[in-house]
């Protein structure tokens, strides 16, 4: 196939093209075709937004969104962009109104569903100008997506031909977000972090398990997590979204998991915590998973280290720039035991994150490193060619899942 | 104000100037030194301390954290050679007990790479708690209130 001037190896899902980092034309591609195209994105927490009034603006790509609770109870989600000229409705990152939602620029008013309700001047003045008689504010809402709730999560889709929710989902996705959520969501904070390369840069190394303990020499050095730990990864059948899991923690045989990591530039030994009570761990969640990342294609993040719980959502902001969106949560249930080891934990991700500064930069890396690359391909190949659920994390799998969703959509 | 005060203010302008001069001159080691043993240390974002949210982009609750902080940015973490410039003013005591303070000082920190690209990293204020100890002033609580959520790929080097 020969799209958007790229003709993708025979290899299949096992090779990429550095191009489709850096081309500007493939990237107003994506936007069309995969973030306003027949995905659903995650938009916010439901317990964000308790009340009705209750709004927040958020992305779908670089589309600015409203989300907010309605009169009627219900979540809506819509443009942040005036059916009039096109201005920003909602200037406030987020907010609470009482009465709808008012363009500043002309004073059209909206309700909290996008229903235009007035408009300045409308009959005109003394009898003179206003809208035409046949102007009808019906016609003129803020155009709306349509929006799905999972588990607490609120996702949104301007393509009429996603499919609902729990099927785009899928059962196996859907219970492994499900496991995280054992009581009502309770946002701790936020962040954001820029990182200098392509959004999918971000995306396939949330989706490597074969980097965590190489790359995040913490996790080994401090015995956090070791590929020598049980584990798998499960995959979406057309590999779009994938759950990674780690069991049992730093258990199991020492002696056998420092002679697979003997030589490797990532182990020290003789490095321990003077302080080591941030890995204060509590099975909460009963199932003997101690780490669990999971992919929403195309961008969301629901993550679980230990009591560490937190979404992700990958923001593109350009071919070569990316906004990632981090909101920890714990739940309301949490007694202030449990809140301090959530608090705790948060050491270990973010942009200080001991498991994940690296993240932040090694996309900036690689994006670094394909300048003048356009014709040569990363090899993907760990774990073998397909994108199949596997009980080792020693695979690359996942990523070449997201590949094959990737290029159906793209028509690559 | 007596004279004490006055010493007070010079001593606590110079233990901020000492301060940034160890993390800008990557003496990592003698950071946590600044710090009592149960010191409270967090960096959190204007958004989140105005919302009473308790995250901290670095959360530590004794100064051996501090330590632990420091040999996992020596021994485990990777990340492009970088230096910090420390511009700390506007230190203002808003509370004097004599050996307790309570401080607050507007901070901004220009990051330099390795290829000298330069960027205005952070901008915030600290809110802090400083007391006296047998070797001089060391913060019980240090809050890092940055004024933007948004952290230019990493955050590894304290503040």
């Amino acid at each position: 196939m020969d799209q958007h001037g790229l003709t993708w190896p025979k290899e299949g899902n096992a090779r990429v093209p550095y191009k489709v980092f850096a081309d500007p034309e493939l990237y107003r591609a994506e936007l069309d075709r995969i973030f306003l195209g027949p995905s659903w994105q995650f938009l916010v927490l439901a317990n964000e937004l308790p009340e009705p009034g209750d709004y927040k603006t958020t992305f779908v790509g670089e589309t600015p969104i409203i989300v907010a609770r309605g009169e009627d109870g219900q979540i809506h989600a819509m443009l942040n962009r005036c059916a009039h000229r096109g201005n920003l409705v909602c200037l406030k990152a987020k907010g609470h109104t009482n009465d709808g939602l008012t363009c500043v620029y002309h004073s059209w008013r909206y309700d909290l569903a996008g229903n235009l309700q007035s408009v300045a001047f409308r009959r005109g003045v003394g009898g003179k100008g206003g809208m035409p008689a046949d102007f009808r504010l019906e016609d003129h809402g803020l155009t709306r997506l349509r929006t799905s709730e999972f588990s607490g999560l609120v996702f949104g889709t301007l393509s009429p031909y996603a499919p609902p929710l729990a099927e785009y989902l899928g059962n196996q996705i859907g219970s492994h977000i499900a496991r995280v959520f054992t009581g009502t969501p309770k946002v701790l904070g936020t962040t954001s972090q820029i990182l200098h390369n392509n959004w999918k840069l971000y995306v396939e190394n949330v989706k490597d398990t074969y980097h965590a303990s190489l790359l995040h020499t913490f996790f080994t050095t401090f015995r956090v997590s070791r590929l020598t730990n049980p584990g798998g990864v499960g995959i979406a059948e057309n590999g779009a979204h994938h759950f990674s899991y780690t069991q049992g923690g730093a258990h199991g045989d020492q002696a056998e998991s420092d002679k697979a990591y003997a030589g490797i530039q990532s182990m020290r030994d003789d490095i321990r915590l003077e302080d080591p009570r941030f890995l204060d761990v509590v099975d909460e969640i009963g199932d003997g998973i101690t780490i669990q990342i999971l992919s929403v294609f195309p961008n969301f993040v629901l993550q679980q280290i230990n009591n560490s719980l937190a979404l992700r959502l990958v923001l593109p902001r350009g071919p070569d720039e990316t906004e990632l969106l981090w909101t920890y949560f714990g739940f309301e249930e949490d007694d202030a035991a449990m809140t301090e080891r959530r608090l705790q934990q948060a050491n270990l991700v973010g942009p200080a994150g001991y498991v994940s500064m690296e993240d932040g930069a090694v996309g900036g890396f690689v994006q670094r490193a394909i300048k003048g690359g356009a014709d040569a391909c990363s090899v993907i190949e760990m774990g073998g060619h397909e994108h199949l659920s596997q009980d080792t994390r020693t695979t690359e799998a996942s990523i070449r899942g997201f590949w094959n969703a990737y290029r159906g959509l793209m028509g690559l | 104000m007596d004279l004490a005060a006055v010493a007070r203010r010079l001593e606590i302008a110079d233990l901020y100037a000492a301060y940034a001069a160890c993390l800008d001159a990557d003496e990592l080691e003698a950071w946590p030194d600044f710090f009592t043993e149960d010191c409270h240390y967090r960096i959190t974002s204007a958004e989140n301390y105005e919302a009473g949210m308790p995250l901290g982009l670095i959360y530590a609750t004794s100064r051996r954290m501090l330590k632990d902080r420091v040999s996992a940015l020596r021994e485990a973490n990777i990340y492009e050679p970088q230096r910090y410039r420390h511009l700390i003013s506007g230190i203002a005591i808003a509370k004097d007990e004599g050996n307790a303070v309570d401080v607050e000082a507007s901070l901004l920190a220009v990051r330099t790479m390795q290829d000298g690209a330069m960027t205005m990293f952070a901008a915030g204020r600290y809110i802090d708690r400083a007391v006296r100890a047998a070797d001089g002033w060391k913060f019980a609580t240090k809050l890092v209130v940055l004024d933007s959520r948004r952290i230019d790929t990493l955050l590894a080097i304290p503040l």
